[in-house]
């Protein structure tokens, strides 16, 4: 089972380094990965997503927890949670496919950044779920060039980690 | 108070109650040795390799119960450092390291004996720091020294740049520590403990299972307390030695891979254990789903990620073991198991430990220095045969009295930790017991022994073997000896001692052992060492196979 946790740590050199070594050294497979400060500039937030078994998870908690800057690990497991990733995909679009293109990133509230003789940039924000479909669609029409961010979470409503 | 870098170092150590600095100077270090030389309520201690260093540090804080402070210069210096971090991380020993390095603005460039020891001791150390402003080096040090000996102690390093130890800074030493993600639990859940009480008091056959954390939390009185109470018998791990004396009426000795047969028994027979301070090593468990598998556990540990890691507790209590017991020992009821403790003396008499054949058995030349020194010495191992002789045959009576790398499994580990040792506590008797490989590891260090008059004993069982080794090639490989015979080329013994200016014996014969043994406590001035030949082909027995169960426990 895919496991979503945010870790916030203390903004300093180093820390990265410490809690991805920690995840290397356990075994612990680190599916995605994203870091950015908060609203406290002294703290910095990961957001991981990881898989496992919930007693691997527990695991995993606890030992971040004795990393001296991990301040709070949160599982995100059982709550209403935002989750956004970003996606930019580059892909062939000339002038006998174009058209349908700009209808499916329509259909996807997605954008085109760029436009070019042959290329179209993509920029699509959403769930994981959202990304997937959209550039399963693109595919066919040929992907030259993809990148994805890590997914960050927000727990809905008032609650903060 | 206006100051250097390098004297706020020695002014931060001041503050911590250092008294002794395991160390060896190089180029980045000089202006902190430059201070040093105009120390003089601070002893340094001058080794001769740095990894001597970290492992008399270890030995000093375990043997102490202080933290062990060690310093090495940049580059070679720095990882020369990194095997007794490891070991000092893997045992949970309170070690810090200080470590020098080449100038804030040359790092990074590849410069002259720089390494990255920060990145490199990430996994070893409970944290590290490496200074990039001067006015941080008090409340690095206050931190550093905090994290050492609190929860779970462990090794902390702080890397020491030298235009940091050359810059002004005010100094003052901070009151207290201030870390938001560091707040270890002490006191176990209340309505946990009930609950354990209630647990042992439905148990027939109740079992302890001690390690490390009864010898660092010193609860070796709440632990005998609770054993009484609830008439279970005990087990101690290699590093729980001590923390029930061993000449108790409930004491097991070591469970495992080279524990007694009873005390496995004991374990696979057990309804309820109660794991103290323990990690469920797979040297302890073997095959862990057969482990104990009658049995429910109370796991009760300062570190909540040890709880579960191994072994699922029905009942987990995170929390110093010596509160803990002080508090459940209010709760628990009285009890007698005559029939539990009757399987249990049945199965002493069954399996009881010994050794057969002729030669100079190590067994005996242990026992015989348990003897000479009436129990009372610190005893301190190598790494291997003699480490498991020494645990099996040297019964001990109290808390930090018996030092060896446990986790780690570090040859070259006891002629150091045996120097840390005995500077802490100058006065007892502290035995070396080493194999012929594991001392040569670091026998460099006699010459640090010899130049303090550090008085150390070493007991060199010598068998020209890598015995530990060749037992398992023996055992599991058709007794192929595929590089373990190391007869040729190993040192006179004798000779070597007294070219360091040591005393050299040797025996060959039971009859010898004891007078020599008296000849050894007789010197106070410098360290003796005796090389004793003893029977080559000698099996270190009972024995648990790796991974296995205790219904494959090889007896003789």
């Amino acid at each position: 089972m895919k496991h979503t946790i945010s870790v916030l740590v203390n903004n300093r050199p180093g820390v990265l380094a410490r809690t991805a070594g920690l995840f290397a050294r356990r075994g612990f497979n680190i599916d995605s990965l994203a870091v950015s400060t908060t609203q406290d500039p002294d703290v910095s937030r990961m957001t991981i997503v990881v898989e496992g078994p919930d007693q691997i998870l527990e695991q995993i908690s606890k030992q971040l927890y004795k990393l001296m800057d991990v301040i709070k690990v949160l599982d995100h497991k059982d709550e209403a949670v935002v989750n956004r990733e970003l996606a930019l995909v580059k892909v062939d679009a000339d002038a006998g496919t174009r058209a349908e293109i700009m209808q499916i990133v329509s259909i996807f509230r997605a954008n085109i950044v760029d436009v070019s003789e042959k290329v179209f940039i993509i920029e699509v924000t959403g769930s994981a779920d959202k990304v997937d479909a959209l550039t399963a669609l693109l595919e066919k029409y040929g992907i030259r060039e993809m990148m994805r961010t890590g997914r960050i979470v927000l727990s809905r409503g008032p609650r903060t980690a | 108070m206006k100051m250097t870098g390098a004297q706020a170092l020695i002014e931060c150590l001041r503050c911590e109650g250092v008294e002794v600095i395991f160390g060896y100077p190089g180029g980045v270090l000089l202006p902190i040795y430059d201070v040093l030389y105009d120390t003089e309520d601070l002893r340094h201690i001058l080794v001769r390799h740095e990894q001597g260093a970290a492992h008399a540090a270890d030995g000093y804080a375990r043997a102490s119960g202080k933290v062990g402070v060690c310093m090495a210069t940049s580059g070679p210096g720095a990882t020369n450092l990194v095997t007794g971090i490891a070991t000092a991380y893997m045992d949970s020993v309170p070690i810090v390291a200080i470590t020098g390095q080449v100038p804030t603005y040359a790092i990074g460039k590849d410069s002259f004996q720089e390494a990255d020891i920060t990145g490199i001791t990430m996994p070893i150390t409970k944290h590290n720091y490496l200074i990039t402003h001067a006015e941080d080096i008090p409340r690095i040090f206050k931190e550093a020294f905090h994290i050492a000996r609190t929860g779970r102690p462990g090794p902390v390093l702080i890397d020491f740049p030298r235009d940091m130890q050359q810059a002004q800074i005010d100094f003052s030493y901070p009151e207290a520590v201030e870390l938001l993600g560091y707040r270890p639990t002490t006191t176990g859940h209340p309505m946990m403990i009930r609950r354990a009480a209630e647990l042992i008091g439905s148990a027939q056959r109740p079992l302890i299972y001690g390690g490390g954390g009864v010898n660092s939390s010193d609860a070796q009185s709440e632990l005998v307390a609770l054993a009484e109470r609830i008439d279970a018998p005990v087990t101690m791990t290699l590093l729980g030695k001590g923390g029930f004396p061993e000449d108790h009426d409930l004491n097991l000795g070591m469970p495992g891979m080279h524990g007694t047969a009873y005390a496995n028994y004991a374990l696979h027979e057990a309804d309820v254990i109660i794991a103290l301070g323990t990690r469920f090593d797979d040297r302890v468990t073997g095959k862990l789903d057969m482990f104990a598998r009658n049995a429910k556990f109370i796991h009760i540990d300062i570190d909540p990620a040890e709880i579960g890691k191994n072994v699922v507790p029905l009942l987990p209590i995170v929390g110093d073991v010596k509160l803990v017991l002080a508090e459940l020992n209010k709760q628990v009821s009285r009890a007698k198991h005559p029939d539990w403790r009757k399987q249990v003396d049945a199965w002493k008499r069954e399996y009881p430990m010994g050794w057969k054949g002729d030669g100079l058995k190590p067994q005996f030349v242990i026992q015989q220095i348990h003897k000479v020194t009436k129990g009372k010495a610190i005893i301190v191992t190598e790494v291997g045969q003699n480490q498991m002789w020494a645990a099996q045959w040297y019964p001990c009576e109290r808390t930090r009295q018996f030092i060896s790398s446990g986790g780690l499994g570090t040859m070259g580990y006891g002629l150091p930790a045996a120097i840390g040792a005995q500077v802490a506590h100058p006065n007892d008797v502290v035995w070396d017991i080493a194999g012929d490989g594991s001392i040569q590891m670091n026998i460099q260090e006699m010459a640090t022994a010899v130049a303090e008059k550090i008085p150390v004993k070493i007991a060199v069982l010598n068998n020209g073997y890598l015995g530990m080794v060749r037992q398992w090639q023996t055992l599991f490989f058709k007794n192929r000896l595929s590089h373990t015979d190391i007869q040729v080329g190993t040192p006179d013994f004798v000779k070597l001692a007294e070219a360091y200016g040591a005393v050299g014996l040797r025996v060959t014969e039971d009859s010898e052992v004891a007078p020599a043994l008296r000849k050894a406590m007789a010197v106070k001035d410098r360290p003796c060492l005796i090389d004793f030949r003893i029977a080559r082909e000698e099996n270190v027995m009972p024995m648990v196979p790796a991974g296995g169960t205790v219904d494959e426990m090889l007896v003789d």
